[in-house]
């Protein structure tokens, strides 16, 4: 495998920034009450960190280190908002089920991760691989989590597709809800514990934000003061 | 300000509106500050000075200079960017002046920047109908800090008993803690209706 197929497949199985990273973990137990709005924002955040991990990774040599942080916010809060104002405008009923989470991007680890652990340290292209893998992970994840709630707490599968159909009049609602989230995202990541075991992997050690390595000022109890 | 409706964001934002466990907003803190009683107080209660401060700045940034001007669509850049800078004044602030509040709280400071809680309240200031003055959008801001911190420092005592409980190999470490989590907001729906 070349290194460029390995950066890109790293965010989709290895280090999937849902269940292995734990990281993002605000949208993944909010917005996932069916399976297109996981989808929905899976690929809003997807594009938010292709164009972060782009600009970041051309701006790596101008950006003094002592104020990065701030400059990464301030780019990704632009991208979001521009994805925000496309959601908008070609997407409302997107718009309307994801809510106040669409501009919450900004606070999404994932982004601000991938963007000082990635993009700050490597060229264009690697960065934008590293973005298109980790968003699909991220996307794949959120599907996941949707499919789950959404054919347990509502009965259907897919609603709002082409190929929607109707399993069982009389759901578990409380799935729908927000214990619901936390339980099938809890039993999520135990499967990708068990999995990652036999394959000769540790389990998610560390909780949260606190993945990010304790550098990124994002998040966990890592911090260095 | 009617006393009533105030009593009434209050209440909202600690039980049914809880900015955890209904919202899912400061996911991060909520898994992984929560070991210990004293330092899920510590991290709440500076999260609930920040949000305080954030919305007393946002709020009258944004209702006196970018909706008149029609540049409302600026609110996510110019909302973050005013967080980021209070934190930073709030921390040299204290350092200079408060030394041991700064030495409890210190720490937990630079990680609130970007915890979805504070950002989100101040956007949920403006997309909220009950809030439609600058009171009733400080006390939502008090309300939904108090509901932070009461679901950490419940959840925090869930852990430790967690602790000390022998737990199926597969559900060791996060999985248990997001199930416990599953269980403490299901009990907080029993509040629903109450507001």
């Amino acid at each position: 495998m070349s290194d460029n197929m390995k950066v890109l497949t790293n965010g989709i199985v290895k280090e999937n920034p849902t269940l292995r990273l734990v990281l993002g973990t605000c949208p993944t137990l909010a917005v996932t009450t069916s399976a297109l709005n996981g989808i929905g924002m899976g690929v809003a955040a997807t594009l938010v960190l292709i164009c972060s991990n782009l600009t970041i990774s051309l701006l790596r040599k101008v950006i003094p280190d002592r104020v990065r942080i701030p400059a990464f916010i301030t780019v990704i809060a632009g991208f979001v908002t521009v994805v925000q104002m496309l959601v908008k405008a070609f997407a409302p009923a997107l718009n309307n089920s994801l809510g106040i989470y669409l501009p919450l991007i900004v606070v999404n680890c994932i982004i601000l991760a991938r963007a000082e652990m990635f993009a700050s340290k490597n060229r264009v292209w690697p960065s934008v691989l590293d973005a298109v893998g980790m968003g699909i992970g991220f996307t794949i994840a959120l599907f996941l989590m949707g499919f789950i709630r959404e054919l347990i707490g509502g009965g259907t599968v897919l609603a709002g597709t082409p190929l929607s159909f109707t399993v069982t009049k009389t759901p578990m609602l409380v799935m729908l809800l927000p214990p619901g989230g936390f339980f099938v995202f809890g039993i999520l990541v135990a499967i990708s514990n068990k999995i990652s075991k036999r394959m000769g992997k540790k389990p998610v050690e560390k909780l949260g934000c606190e993945g990010c390595h304790g550098d990124c000022a994002a998040c966990g109890e890592g911090e260095r003061t | 300000m009617d006393i009533g409706k105030i009593l009434t964001i209050l209440l909202a934002g600690i039980t049914t509106d809880n900015m955890v466990l209904s919202k899912f907003m400061g996911i991060c803190p909520f898994l992984g500050v929560s070991k210990k009683i004293n330092t899920a107080l510590s991290m709440s209660v500076a999260v609930i000075f920040v949000m305080l401060m954030a919305t007393a700045a946002t709020y009258p940034i944004y209702s006196g200079l970018l909706e008149p001007n029609g540049l409302g669509y600026l609110q996510t850049v110019v909302f973050i960017l005013i967080i980021a800078a209070l934190v930073q004044l709030v921390e040299i602030v204290l350092k200079r002046f408060i030394p041991p509040l700064y030495s409890a709280l210190g720490i937990y400071l630079p990680l609130i920047t970007t915890n979805c809680a504070v950002l989100g309240i101040t956007l949920l200031n403006f997309t909220d109908a009950r809030i439609t003055n600058y009171g009733e959008a400080l006390f939502n801001a008090l309300g939904s800090g108090l509901g932070f911190l009461i679901a950490m420092v419940l959840f925090a005592g869930v852990r430790g008993r967690l602790e000390e409980s022998s737990i199926p190999e597969s559900l060791q470490g996060l999985p248990i803690t997001l199930i416990s989590a599953a269980i403490v907001s299901l009990s907080f729906l029993g509040f629903a209706g109450i507001v």
